[in-house]
């Protein structure tokens, strides 16, 4: 079996001490991030990306997914200890998981989440195992034009499954392809939107937008109101989850953990959307959702459980594609790309050690967040009391040295500035940023991918839809747009995200 | 009462889209368009400043047109946190001048109380360690430990 062989070559990768150290690392401080509101994984693997330059490649990825998953974890926690999701993939967990606390069965539900996201993480990182390598070899085959529909199906894709009004996400993605191309052209070095500064010539330095978009703005945003927290458990309980428990969880964790798998391949899925949508999906079919809301131990298993494995498998079409569904794929791209990685299906077959060590670290980090989480509750819910107004100026102050560091250049520092608010005016114009950043990363890729496809067909557009792999990724694309704009199913979409 | 514009927000994004949509085509006119069989580096910038311009009709029509229920809250721009917002992105600015000449050290101090002076629970001692902290933290982990080739105090201050 070759999958065996391949796992036994990741385990050689990942357990060393160096890898083992980088994936502990990572896991605490994405747990830390996690619990800490205001602060998500994006600006901070933003913020660690210029750190990553000196380490193998293996270990920094290691440690970026760590911090990842991690905060899907670490979530849970300041989501039901304080009612204060400190992640957005938890705000469904804080729902019922804060009323089960109220109700002195802080511990339970704690165990419940971190039960769930093991057994999730788990199944999760097999998929990968199983599903990468045949992805990657059939990406393979694709040439410029099924590529290019692939970047079009998948920025539609996240499109349509991210919340908000349609056009607005679409013109957000337009926008990032936008300022993704600045810099020089690839083809005849002409420099475009560099408004003749030579500090622009390498084009806009994506950390600076990440770190301006989501890290910047986001601290503006939360100045706005700034109410106290305040830790309403003193007590967390017992940890130990009693039979019927167990018995009521076992089904929400089967269904969270398939459900977010299956999301968090999609483009624009990943752990956010997994856990609405597990919620929804429970509350549903639940013989008892009069409980729903006041406490119901499914309503933090399944989210959890989906939210965690989402996270796992949005790793997949990043690895096997090089193609980001979300925000924290585009910057693990991104720290991909400086290590002089390209991504894509390649990176399977001429980086075994790399995609394997990978994988098998993702397992090991769940198991070690099982470990961080539940005996160490109590250093988490002291950390829950640091206010944020002595927190924020830190963050400022780390993205302010992260992104110089990145090029030694201070434009890039002006430029997470603008960005800043950039990210705030948007979020103001209900704009979602993560779109934007989507387009960005994927801009120039679907730039090239456009022009060597019009070079082979002779300047014949027609050519992607006479191509029977290409045809029908635009025509799901053209689908799923017609779907999303459809009047009865934007009503229920709607609905579905207020929820 | 009935009013011609449903949804302020939406008018005012579709507005400020088409005015980049026209600024980016502005800026590719000066590009070189080639042909779809050999596209040059204008030619896809301009199609999709013509998609964003596009969309941003769409936002604006949408606005007008459709009312999006009650919830539909102008853009308060009094509201806004003014002071957050200048004085965090004074305090990245100002890093951003001051890296190279003055070093990390006094920039980071800077940034840092300058951003604490944004929260309306500002405390000037708290401020001042929270500054001291992050500068000292700063020097032990991106200068000593990581080596970041940065000097703490630059040339101005009688740095390197």
């Amino acid at each position: 079996m070759e999958i065996f062989d391949n796992l036994a070559l990741g385990f050689s990768v990942a357990v060393t001490f160096q890898n083992i150290f980088y994936c502990f690392i990572g896991v605490l401080l994405g747990t830390l991030i996690g619990v800490l509101p205001g602060l998500g994984p994006v600006p901070t693997i933003a913020m660690l990306l210029p750190i990553t330059f000196g380490l193998p490649p293996v270990s920094a990825l290691i440690m970026l997914a760590g911090i990842y998953y991690g905060a899907q974890y670490g979530g849970s926690t300041t989501a039901i200890l304080i009612n204060l999701p400190g992640e957005s993939s938890s705000v469904v967990t804080a729902i019922d998981g804060y009323q089960m606390a109220r109700k002195g069965r802080a511990g339970a539900a704690l165990a419940t989440a971190a039960l769930g996201s093991f057994f999730a993480g788990t199944v999760a990182t097999f998929l990968l195992a199983v599903f990468a390598p045949p992805l990657a070899d059939l990406a393979l085959k694709f040439g410029p034009p099924e590529y290019f529909a692939l970047m079009v199906l998948g920025l539609v894709a996240s499109v349509a499954l991210a919340s908000g009004s349609v056009f607005k996400a679409l013109a957000m993605v337009v926008l990032g392809i936008l300022l993704g191309l600045s810099g020089q052209d690839v083809y005849t070095g002409t420099p475009r939107f560099t408004f003749d500064m030579l500090e622009l010539a390498d084009g806009i330095e994506f950390v600076a937008l990440a770190m301006g978009v989501f890290g910047i703005g986001e601290i503006v945003r939360n100045l706005e109101d700034e109410h106290e927290r305040t830790v309403m458990v003193r007590k967390v309980g017992g940890l130990l989850l009693s039979k019927d428990d167990i018995k009521r969880i076992v089904g929400p964790i089967l269904r969270g953990t398939f459900l977010g798998s299956f999301l968090g391949i999609l483009p624009g899925g990943g752990a956010v959307l997994s856990s609405f949508a597990a919620y929804s999906i429970e509350k549903r079919i639940s013989k008892r959702p009069q409980e729903f809301g006041k406490g119901a131990i499914e309503a933090v298993a399944a989210p959890e459980s989906a939210n965690n494995a989402g996270a796992q498998t949005s790793f997949i079409p990043m690895l096997t594609l090089g193609i980001p569904s979300n925000p924290v794929m585009a910057l693990m791209i991104g720290a991909l790309i400086i290590q002089g990685i390209v991504p894509g299906p390649n990176v399977v077959n001429e980086q075994p050690n790399l995609f394997w060590g990978i994988v098998v670290s993702m397992w090991l980090g769940n198991f070690m967040l099982v470990v961080l989480n539940l005996p160490l509750i109590g250093i988490w819910v002291r950390l829950l009391t640091v206010p944020y107004h002595i927190l924020f100026p830190l963050i400022v102050g780390f993205c302010c040295i992260g992104v110089y560091s990145v090029n030694n250049n201070a434009i890039d520092v002006f430029a997470m500035a603008l960005f800043g608010i950039v990210g705030y005016v948007l979020v103001k114009l209900d704009c979602e940023p993560a779109p934007l950043l989507l387009g960005f990363i994927i801009g120039p890729m679907l730039e090239e991918y456009l022009r060597r496809a019009m070079l082979i067909s002779r300047g014949d557009p027609t050519v992607f839809f006479t191509r029977p792999i290409s045809a029908t990724m635009l025509l799901l694309a053209i689908v799923a747009l017609v779907v999303v704009l459809m009047p009865s199913v934007r009503k229920k979409r709607e609905e579905a995200f207020k929820e | 009462m009935t009013r011609l514009v449903k949804s302020p927000k939406d008018v005012a994004t579709g507005l400020l889209l088409i005015a980049l949509a026209a600024f980016f085509a502005w800026q590719a006119l000066d590009l070189p368009m080639g042909r779809a069989i050999r596209m040059g580096p204008g030619y896809f910038p301009m199609i999709l400043a013509g998609i964003l311009a596009l969309l941003g009709l769409v936002i604006v029509a949408s606005g007008i047109a459709l009312p999006m229920g009650d919830d539909e809250s102008p853009i308060d721009i009094a509201r806004w946190p003014w002071r957050a917002l200048a004085l965090v992105t004074l305090a990245v600015v100002i890093f951003g001048i001051g890296i190279r000449p003055l070093g990390l050290g006094p920039s980071m101090g800077i940034a840092v109380f300058l951003s604490a002076l944004a929260s309306q629970k500002f405390h000037f001692l708290t401020g001042l360690v929270s500054a001291l902290v992050m500068v000292a933290f700063s020097w032990a982990v991106f200068i000593k430990g990581l080596g970041l080739p940065l000097p703490m105090l630059g040339p101005w201050l009688g740095g390197y």
